[in-house]
């Protein structure tokens, strides 16, 4: 046992590689990533997110069987009275699990994007940038490393804002392009507004903070949840809900969802990463790490249950009427985010976390294989191989063509069939279909809400039902009928580098279920570490529930299958489900107009008010009125007094009176000095005369 | 015997005619024996001042008389070196180092 402690020891102790490794990667890229050419980009930037894997596998067998968290500290951060901040990493079963989903998946990722970035670069004609997209990425890496790792939530939040860097620079990746890739700027504002979306929801964050070091007096996490019992209930649901605030910003849930499905224009590899199976999970882990808090605010849990939930329903609907194999899945991880936001708010941190990790493996895959599916129609709509690209690139970019639109596609089965079968695996896996990751995860949260709060399980089983159908009318759409347009025709299968993570990932899919499958439960015991006995209750696996969601799973795959793969749409042919739904199908492909919405409570108004400030009280009052009236002019007359009176009147009469008095005295004095020593010596007499007579005469 | 006051008298007759040599006069000889009419009445109060108290008045114009004896064999000296540039030893000429 001894032995074993120390040589665990020294395993705690690599915690810090976990971002040193990505940085060190990024440094590499950063100084001499301009002479290793694309192969070293990718292997640096890959090696640096596969040792910090390789780390957090470490790590990993060292915190089995521990059954407490072990804080590694590494330096002082800060020390300013009774706020003592050092910069601690935490490792437990909780962290390392992140640490283990952010690297691995991670890994894959990069390597994927080795791959697809060679392609992508090319297609927006800067391929400068392949280098750039590497730095950003291992940047990411750590940034996500440094969120997952804080002993306190002061670190937490560093992390946390880092990737919200890492977002907005990598949604902003091609930020002089349309998403269509035409010259704009939207791109550019995909990315400024999920970074001002992202801010709304760190001042939640924020706020929570400052009221926990107020009511707590610490912003360690052991400390904290060690005083929950002493602090009124009413203080710990306002840090709660202000954390919501922040969980929804990051986690993209109602009302900040908006940001994440534009933000749908960073190359895939980033919207497989960022925000499918990383970051935007860390509302998620922020939940589950506050778990001691939620737990003793039950009305704020079921606040926090109850948006997940709704915001589960809620963008599924939207996700059924998308026509951009992105935005599908967007709103889908949207969805699934809503899942796990409602599991963790319910109390159901296993499942919760549980179901984030495997939405990682299947919706990183699907990002990753809808990365695969638009690359094999760029390619097929203008083939470019080996350097003679440029030339037919700039001709053929004049037809406008929407490589991402599904209505594009069709029949792409044959054409690239590996990412057509792992794309297949990812589906099966998101829609909850037995033995595939996502039913288990999906199941043990349907089974929590059942007996927690049947809202939130009829809200989450009616998403699950849309689930299914949206993404069998994806595969329909996609991969079966005929090829609708010319580039589906032609697409290509991807090269290696971007298929094996696919494979490899379509694996998870498939066997994600085995980490707490029913019975064993190994999830459950492994997170009891962080959680304790009692939140890390083994979920009985409930044949009613699960054979109700497996039901509505199969129906709607069969609906979709009626209404899009017994006839497969036509070229221009209006979506069948429009037949049914009517304008209903209009308001969800435009999203329920909640962009609008916005746009006219908060957007118009703000604007409105930024432009009376700027316009009418900094330009017309401030700067017109204060600044040139009231201070440049009373200073200029001022400094006019002083110049004009003052100066010239006063100090300058000063001087030169004095002047003209010794001159004028002097040339009447000047009269007396002669030369003639019988002068002087005459006034000597009289002096002397005029001395002894006053001596005399005293 | 005569009393202190006509020496008192004489002594200041002389010293005046001194003075008004010295003031008026521009020949520097004349000035120089004014200078030494002033010096001899001040030499006739000490002497006549000395009769009534001590012997000191007396050995003070010895000193006199020695300084005075100095001060003609300088001035003389001048005078004569300023003769020779000048051809004049009138006061009034010598001005060349007035500003």
């Amino acid at each position: 046992m001894l032995l074993s402690e120390t040589t665990t020891s020294g395993f705690f102790n690599l915690v810090p590689w976990i971002i040193f490794f990505p940085v060190i990667g990024l440094l590499i890229n950063l100084l001499i990533g301009k002479r290793l050419g694309e192969r070293g980009i990718g292997t640096i930037a890959s090696l640096a997110s596969a040792s910090a894997f390789v780390v957090s596998v470490l790590l990993a067998v060292s915190i089995n069987g521990h059954h407490e968290a072990v804080v590694v500290q590494f330096a002082d951060w800060i020390n300013i009275g009774d706020l003592q901040i050092p910069w601690a990493f935490r490792v437990d079963t909780l962290s390392v699990t992140m640490m283990l989903v952010v690297s691995g998946v991670g890994t894959l990722i990069h390597i994927y994007a080795a791959g697809y970035m060679h392609y992508d670069v090319r297609y927006k004609g800067d391929p400068k940038s392949y280098r750039r997209f590497f730095i950003y990425l291992n940047l990411f890496i750590a940034a996500m490393m440094i969120l997952i790792s804080g002993d306190n939530y002061l670190m937490l939040f560093v992390g946390w804002e880092g990737v919200g860097l890492c977002s907005f620079l990598l949604i902003g990746f091609w930020f002089t392009k349309n998403t269509d890739g035409t010259e704009g700027t939207e791109n550019a504002l995909a990315a400024k507004k999920a970074f001002v979306v992202n801010r709304v929801g760190d001042f939640g964050f924020l706020m929570a903070m400052f009221l926990t070091f107020w009511a707590f007096g610490s912003l360690q996490f052991d400390a904290v949840f060690a005083q929950v019992d002493q602090v009124q209930e009413d203080v710990i649901i306002a840090i709660t809900l202000f954390m919501l605030l922040g969980v929804a910003g990051k986690s993209a849930q109602i009302p900040l969802y908006v940001w994440l499905p534009d933000a749908m224009a960073g190359p895939t590899p980033v919207s497989a990463l960022i925000h499918a199976a990383t970051m935007v999970t860390a509302g998620v882990y922020l939940i589950t790490r506050s778990f001691p808090l939620f737990s003793a605010a039950p009305e704020a849990q079921q606040i926090v249950a109850l948006v997940g939930g709704a915001t589960a329903l809620f963008s599924a609907t939207i996700a059924a009427a998308q026509f951009d194999i992105k935005k599908v899945l967007a709103y889908s991880t949207v969805s699934q985010l809503g899942f796990m936001v409602a599991a963790v708010g319910m109390g159901a941190y296993v499942a919760g976390m549980f179901h984030l990790v495997t939405h990682a493996f299947f919706k990183a895959l699907l990002f990753l294989g809808s990365g695969s599916v638009i690359l094999a129609v760029e390619r097929g709509h203008h083939p470019l191989d080996n350097g003679h690209e440029d030339d037919q690139h700039g001709e053929e970019h004049h037809e406008p063509f929407d490589p991402q639109d599904m209505r594009n596609m069709g029949g792409l089965r044959e054409k690239i069939p590996l990412t057509f079968w792992t794309y297949l695996m990812g589906v099966l896996a998101l829609s909850g279909i037995p033995i595939w990751a996502g039913f288990f995860s999906k199941d043990e949260i349907l089974t929590d809400a059942l007996h927690e709060n049947p809202t939130v399980y009829w809200l989450l089983v009616s998403a699950a039902f849309l689930t299914a159908f949206y993404m069998g009318r994806q595969v329909w759409l996609i991969f079966f009928g005929k090829a609708r347009t010319h580039a589906a025709e032609k697409a290509v299968e991807s090269p290696s580098s971007m298929t094996i993570p696919l494979i490899i990932l379509a694996g998870l899919s498939v066997l994600g279920g085995l980490l707490n499958f029913p019975g064993v439960h190994t999830f459950t015991t492994w997170l009891e570490g962080t959680l304790g006995h009692d939140f890390a209750h083994a979920t009985e696996f409930n044949f009613t529930v699960a054979g109700l969601s497996t039901f509505l799973a199969f129906t709607a795959l069969f609906i979709s299958w009626l209404l899009y793969g017994r006839n497969p749409i036509e070229v221009d042919q209006k979506d069948p489900l429009r037949r049914i739904l009517g304008p209903v199908f209009s308001w969800m492909n435009n999203k329920w107009y909640v962009d609008e919405l916005y746009a006219m409570i908060v957007i118009r108004p703000y604007q409105r008010l930024a432009r009376f400030l700027a316009e009418t009280v900094d330009w017309r009052f401030w700067h017109d009125w204060i600044h040139d009236s009231v201070i440049a002019n009373g200073f200029r007359s001022l400094t006019r007094f002083l110049a004009d009176p003052v100066d010239l009147g006063v100090i300058d009469g000063i001087a030169n009176g004095l002047a003209d008095f010794v001159q004028g005295s002097a040339a009447r004095l000047r009269v007396i000095q002669t030369g003639y020593v019988r002068n002087y010596a005459l006034s000597v007499l009289l002096g002397v005369v005029v001395i002894l007579g006053y001596l005399i005469t005293r | 015997m005569v009393p202190v006051s006509y020496y008192v008298a004489l002594s200041a007759i002389l010293f005046s005619i001194g003075t008004l040599g010295v003031l008026i006069r521009r020949n520097a000889i004349v000035i120089f024996m004014s200078v030494e009419l002033m010096l001899n009445s001040a030499n006739l109060l000490f002497v006549a001042f000395s009769r009534l108290y001590d012997l000191e008045g007396q050995i003070f114009v010895f000193f006199v008389m020695t300084v005075a004896a100095a001060e003609v064999a300088v001035g003389l000296a001048m005078i004569v070196a300023v003769f020779r540039n000048k051809r004049s030893i009138d006061i009034d000429q010598i001005s060349s180092m007035k500003g």
